[in-house]
């Protein structure tokens, strides 16, 4: 057999599992990034019963490893009488893991925004909701891409974690068909290269994109 | 479900021999990745151009993938070619690997953070380039190191439960076992996540305080 007849055969395997892990990424990205924000502004929060609970909420999930809460979350929740679809269980999992990472980024960038624009803004007799909206957000954005760039490539990795709860993802499919070709070279290799490829060729350029877009915007750059 | 305090200390001796574990295969890890990571950031300063090439692209692929897949990977396609490796070996092998690729990171910022000035002094004293490295450079480059080295130790920790996937006989594979065999799963998983949580927030704790005490030591604030 040849590497060739092989991609024939199994090819729209690992088409099918790349459709599903894309689905995966894109769905525990927006949960990440709603959570990210949400719970780095709390973070900042002048109220001392939010920020210790966006504290505890970052400390839990930062804390215990992203397999346990998965395995938590597919396994005991159901015991509580709340039984979670595979596919919904997974996002779930990998956004909250990922977002509590996210938060701390957003809570950095924030305060990294220079004084004086608070004070600028305060000046102006801006509201707290249009200072954060107009002037604090739009520089925190453009400062914390960057590193936003590295989270979304671990949340692309960290949703191959899904396929061990049976989401049938490129994990999954690469497993499946190791079982039944013994081919684990071509299969994970195959794999390897589709996940490498999604991360060096779609979302790093992605992401360059949107920061240097967002810092044009801005007029930096 | 009611949580069975019976049940919780019958199983407790096992999770935490099996805590041990997920400490050492940490440990190993780490080690591997410490001396391999160092060896990534090195190959990357050497005149020869297409070495640093080379080590680039092992680097950025081994970033881009996920570590489930890497274990797999090394894990089955050994014996295709006839190297049979144990869980534990092929375990040690995927997740040293990955986190040199990230240390390697770490090492080169830290390098790159060292004044010019002090090469050209090893230069103009006449240092050969082993010494520079040993006595001037990477001293220096180690204290802005430590920050990132902690927290991949920590983060190579959290990876752990994933080496269950071949069956090292880890945390995650205790809780794994123990559950199967009781059909209960509260119980195991639970202590798990609070394992995990316990260790990780002690030793985060325990990293500052140690970069703290080595820019004292070496006379750096």
């Amino acid at each position: 057999m040849t590497y060739a007849s092989f991609l024939a055969d199994y090819g729209s395997r690992f088409v099918d599992g790349a459709l599903v892990t894309a689905i995966q990424f894109l769905c525990s990205l927006g949960l990440a990034v709603v959570v990210a924000n949400l719970f780095g502004l709390m973070l900042l929060s002048s109220n001392p019963t939010l920020r210790r609970a966006a504290v505890g909420y970052v400390e839990f999930f930062r804390g215990t490893s992203l397999l346990v809460q998965l395995f938590w979350l597919f396994y005991v929740l159901p015991l509580f009488g709340i039984t979670l679809d595979n596919f919904l269980t997974g996002f779930l999992a990998v956004g909250l893991n990922l977002g509590a990472y996210g938060a701390e980024l957003v809570r950095g960038a924030i305060q990294s925004v220079p004084r004086g624009q608070w004070e600028a803004s305060y000046a102006l007799s801006m509201s707290p909701a249009q200072r954060m909206r107009r002037i604090i957000l739009p520089q925190a954005f453009v400062t914390m891409l960057p590193a936003w760039g590295n989270l979304v490539i671990e949340l692309l990795k960290s949703t191959a974690l899904v396929a061990l709860i049976a989401v049938p993802d490129l994990m999954f499919e690469a497993r499946q068909l190791n079982n039944t070709t013994y081919l684990s070279t071509w299969t994970f290799g195959t794999a390897l290269a589709i996940y490498y490829v999604f991360s060096r060729f779609l979302i790093t350029p992605c992401m360059r994109w949107t920061e240097r877009v967002m810092a044009r915007r801005i007029g930096r750059a | 479900m009611k949580w069975d305090f019976a049940f919780t200390a019958e199983i407790l001796p096992k999770m935490l021999w099996a805590t041990g574990n997920t400490l050492l295969a940490a440990g190993m890890g780490y080690a591997i990745a410490a001396v391999i990571g160092l060896l990534f950031a090195l190959a990357q300063r050497t005149p020869l151009r297409i070495l640093t090439y080379i080590t680039r692209e092992i680097v950025e692929f081994i970033r881009s993938t996920p570590l489930v897949l890497q274990i797999f990977f090394v894990y089955y396609v050994g014996p295709e070619y006839g190297l049979y490796l144990s869980p534990w070996v092929a375990g040690m092998i995927a997740i040293g690997l990955h986190y040199a690729a990230y240390l390697s990171e770490v090492y080169r910022g830290g390098i790159e953070s060292v004044p010019k000035g002090q090469w050209e002094a090893c230069t103009a004293i006449n240092l050969t380039t082993m010494q520079t490295y040993r006595r001037i450079v990477l001293p220096q480059a180690l204290p802005p190191a430590i920050a990132g080295m902690g927290n991949y130790l920590v983060a190579i920790f959290k990876d752990t439960p994933i080496l269950s996937v071949i069956g090292v006989a880890e945390l995650m594979q205790a809780a794994n076992a123990v559950g199967g065999q009781n059909y209960r799963y509260l119980e195991p998983y639970t202590m798990v996540g609070v394992i995990f949580l316990v260790i990780s927030l002690t030793s985060a704790r325990a990293i500052r305080w140690f970069e703290a005490t080595v820019r004292r030591k070496l006379g750096m604030q």
